[in-house]
């Protein structure tokens, strides 16, 4: 196995998440995008921590994997709190302060 | 080794597909389950690293918890469950532009960066037993990173209850 194999897979998964946040306007949807994100950027730390022939890359990688459960259960309820107000979850209608 | 590279590659394509019908799909329920797929993925590639401790986490906290959430999230907006919706806003055309244009560089930058470096797998982290592994994993969190974790304890705690306060009625 090459280093750059795991590395241009993360780069590919990256892309393709940061194309579902532009595109996307269902709020979930987005979110979802970005964890997708997250675990591309997971898979370097880890593919780093067997080059180097250190643990510390997989300790990095669980602390990410905790931001990201703490991340997405804020996100969720700020989602919630949208769909209480304006019955959607539409991103392109979320536009009050746009200049 | 050719082993391990056919698996990678199996686990490559199923990713990328699985990745892109996830951000092309119009059913909301399919993203979340074709996000399913690409995260057992990541479970699998973690211990092709030989990373088994955080492959098992990222079954139980993204498969068992996060997917869930979303599911829930999903179920609570009131999604239309089964049916197709307009999911995309009209960005699509530069989307595809700016995502191959960053795809281009990233992999450009990692060719001139480590170009065909293999991994070696007769080093420590490689060759040790999971159980030695893990030991020196938690050795790590509880020892020179005893401070981020408990900082990260608090955090979840802070994002617990921020949860609660936005998301409750009264």
């Amino acid at each position: 196995m090459i280093l750059n194999q795991f590395l241009f897979l993360s780069a590919f998964l990256f892309c393709v998440g940061a194309y579902g946040v532009l595109v996307r306007k269902n709020a979930v949807l987005v979110l979802m995008s970005i964890e997708l994100m997250v675990n591309a950027v997971n898979i370097n730390l880890v593919a780093f921590s067997l080059r180097n022939d250190n643990v510390i890359g997989q300790v990095f990688a669980l602390f990410v994997i905790a931001v990201a459960a703490a991340e997405v259960g804020v996100g969720l309820a700020i989602v919630l709190l949208i769909y209480r107000n304006r019955s959607s979850v539409d991103l392109t209608e979320v536009s009050e302060m746009k200049g | 080794m050719l082993a391990q590279n056919i698996i990678f590659g199996l686990l490559a394509v199923t990713m990328g597909v699985a990745a892109l019908r996830m951000v092309t799909t119009k059913n909301v329920v399919h993203a979340a389950l074709y996000l399913v797929i690409v995260l057992s993925g990541m479970a699998a590639l973690y211990v092709l690293l030989a990373a088994e401790f955080v492959a098992v986490v990222q079954v139980l906290v993204y498969i068992g918890a996060i997917v869930v959430l979303f599911l829930f999230g999903i179920m609570l907006t009131r999604a239309k469950v089964g049916g197709e919706t307009d999911v995309d806003n009209d960005q699509r055309w530069i989307g595809v532009i700016v995502c191959t244009f960053l795809l281009g560089i990233l992999g450009v930058t990692l060719w001139q960066a480590f170009g065909e470096e293999s991994l070696n797998l007769t080093n420590s982290v490689a060759s040790g037993a999971s159980a030695v592994n893990t030991q020196r994993v938690a050795d790590s969190i509880f020892g020179q990173y005893l401070v981020p974790f408990e900082a990260l304890s608090v955090l979840l705690l802070a994002a617990l209850v921020g949860a609660v306060v936005v998301a409750r009625r009264d």
